[in-house]
């Protein structure tokens, strides 16, 4: 009851709001040059997004204790992953060539990547099945928007933002650690914590390709749920170093599935600077057929798409 | 006693509709299994032919994994302590209330036949799986380590479930049991031997954790069938983790009685 009341008002005005944004657009744009016409296209695009933030942001203002929460126990995962590596490192020095703050650093960047993906689009991969379940993407099909930007940007995910920080920061101390005992010679230059940013990016796109894809089955069949969640075991092996890894599964997760890459590609690029380039390029080539194949997917799935009960 | 059969008759009905989800959950969760597989090779061949980490060859690290993996399927609470929680906070424990069924018993009914229905679906899998692998795993010693195996295993089945049943207890005083869940679940998952086996931890804090009842959770079945526990240690652990079973349901029955009191029913 609480909650509904203040909600209600506030997202028939933004139905109004994207309305008034679709009727306004063909006018303008029939009298204006092809370039103003893609800038339009743009803002108001932007616009749109900024919406969806201001409702994420007011929906996370409801149970601001929940989000908290959130926030310690995503804390204590990550701390757990790195207390295995301290296990491990008590016994060995080398995993490959990997060293224990290089591995670090490689956590670190998985949980980064993981955490950014987290927060724009995870909860929207997951609730794509429900959304075909109840038949209420009808209401997102009718919406003079791109359905998928619609559909994958809905809610943001505040709460990983935090997290994300973390992660940089024992990134950065890692950093530190790892030149304090000689495992790296040299901190990363400009170009590459630029060429790790970029890769993030890259790994992020490469996350939500994969689990749209995955989300696309609930065309399908019903169950998807399942089958979604079944996708946070990659991202156990996205936090791997990739030279513990041999034979067909390496192959398999380099080249179909690329879990491999994501994380891994990134970190080398700031510890292991002089084997990273041919595997940025290998990821960012990755990236692009996986983002192709579930744009391919999306097209074909939304195609046998019938509603709900009706 | 003739109720509770159907209970679990039932239940195993309604689990086999999950029959798809509970395999691909055993397929998806082989990944890393056979990743931190892959890394512990890695480690081993890093240090030189017959190597060990604390007192384990690889053989007996992939056995101590394969294991854990038998032991989690044998005994781990799957939806139970959401459910629970759910049946408390929408009000459906109203009808427990007035029927003469006793709801714990009702719920180790449902808790035993969806163990039962996820070990006939994922069995095959697992199994296939173990045998692509079995020059890497170790027998036990004798009888009575493999005999205390079992017996271990389903006083951790228990334990697994009385402890989620009092975590789900929750429900009663707060709104959101999840994330408690989860906090709980992350203790749980490193200190009961999920990550790693506990004898490769420094002596002193594997001797804290012993304090607690984490490693009864998973890690002491899987050391009694390695032989890791035995004579004295065996019988002094099976007491310990009989001591934490009883406490547990204690604690269970207490949450249960005091939050019935407070319970209001909403929207039952």
């Amino acid at each position: 009851m609480n909650p509904n009341s203040p909600e209600a008002p506030k997202s028939s005005d933004h139905a109004s709001r994207i309305t008034n944004h679709a009727s306004g657009t063909p006018n303008s744009s029939a009298a204006s040059s092809p370039i103003t016409n893609h800038q339009a296209l743009i803002t108001r695009y932007f616009s749109i997004y900024a919406a969806l933030w201001k409702n994420s942001v007011a929906r996370e203002l409801m149970f601001k204790s929940n989000f908290l929460l959130w926030i310690v126990v995503e804390l204590l995962w990550f701390g757990l992953q790195l207390s295995f590596i301290g296990v491990l490192y008590l016994h060995t020095d080398k995993i490959g060539s990997w060293t224990k703050w290089q591995v670090v650093m490689l956590i670190g960047a998985s949980s980064f990547i993981q955490q950014l993906y987290q927060a724009f689009f995870l909860i929207n991969c997951t609730n794509l099945s429900e959304l075909v379940r109840t038949g209420k993407l009808d209401f997102l099909l009718l919406l003079p928007v791109n359905t998928r930007f619609v559909v994958s940007l809905r809610q943001v995910d505040l709460g990983a933002f935090v997290n994300a920080t973390f992660a940089l920061a024992t990134m950065a101390y890692a950093l530190h650690m790892a030149y304090a005992t000689h495992e790296i010679t040299s901190f990363p230059r400009v170009i590459q914590l630029f060429g790790f940013f970029v890769l993030c990016i890259v790994g992020i796109v490469i996350h939500y390709s994969l689990m749209f894809l995955l989300a696309t089955i609930s065309f399908w069949t019903v169950r998807a749920q399942g089958i979604v969640w079944g996708y946070y075991n990659l991202f156990n092996i996205a936090r791997m170093p990739d030279e513990a890894f041999r034979g067909l599964f390496k192959a398999i997760f380099t080249f179909a599935i690329p879990m491999l890459l994501v994380s891994n590609v990134p970190a080398r690029v700031l510890v292991k600077p002089a084997t990273s380039f041919k595997w940025s390029l290998l990821l960012l080539a990755m990236s692009v057929l996986c983002f192709a194949v579930s744009e391919w997917g999306w097209r074909a799935s939304l195609r046998r798409y019938t509603s709900a009960s009706s | 006693m003739k109720k509770y059969w159907h209970v679990l008759n039932i239940g195993i009905q309604n689990n086999l509709t999950y029959r798809f989800n509970f395999l691909a959950r055993t397929l998806f969760g082989l990944i890393p299994l056979i990743a931190v597989i892959y890394v512990w090779r890695t480690i081993f061949e890093g240090k030189g032919s017959d190597a060990v980490v604390g007192t384990y060859t690889l053989a007996q690290m992939i056995s101590y994994y394969l294991l854990v993996t038998i032991v989690d399927a044998l005994t781990a609470v799957n939806e139970d302590d959401w459910q629970i929680a759910a049946d408390i906070k929408d009000g459906n424990i109203s009808q427990f209330l007035l029927k003469p069924i006793d709801y714990l018993v009702y719920r180790l009914c449902l808790f035993f036949s969806g163990r039962v229905t996820y070990i006939a679906v994922t069995a095959i899998p697992l199994a296939l799986f173990i045998l692509c692998l079995r020059k890497y795993f170790i027998l036990p010693p004798n009888w009575t380590a493999l005999g205390s195996f079992f017996i271990s295993v389903v006083m951790t089945a228990m334990l697994q479930f009385f402890t989620s049943y009092a975590m789900a207890m929750l429900a009663f005083w707060v709104l959101e049991v999840s994330t408690f869940i989860f906090i709980l679940f992350a203790f749980e998952y490193i200190a009961s031997g999920h990550l790693f086996p506990l004898d490769i931890l420094p002596k002193g804090l594997e001797q804290v954790l012993f304090y607690t009842p984490f490693p009864y959770q998973l890690y002491f079945p899987v050391s009694v069938y390695m032989g890791k526990s035995a004579g004295p240690d065996l019988i002094r652990g099976l007491i310990i983790q009989a001591f934490w079973v009883a406490f547990f349901y204690a604690v269970a029955r207490f949450a249960w009685n005091r939050g019935i009191k407070k319970y209001s029913a909403v929207g039952g």
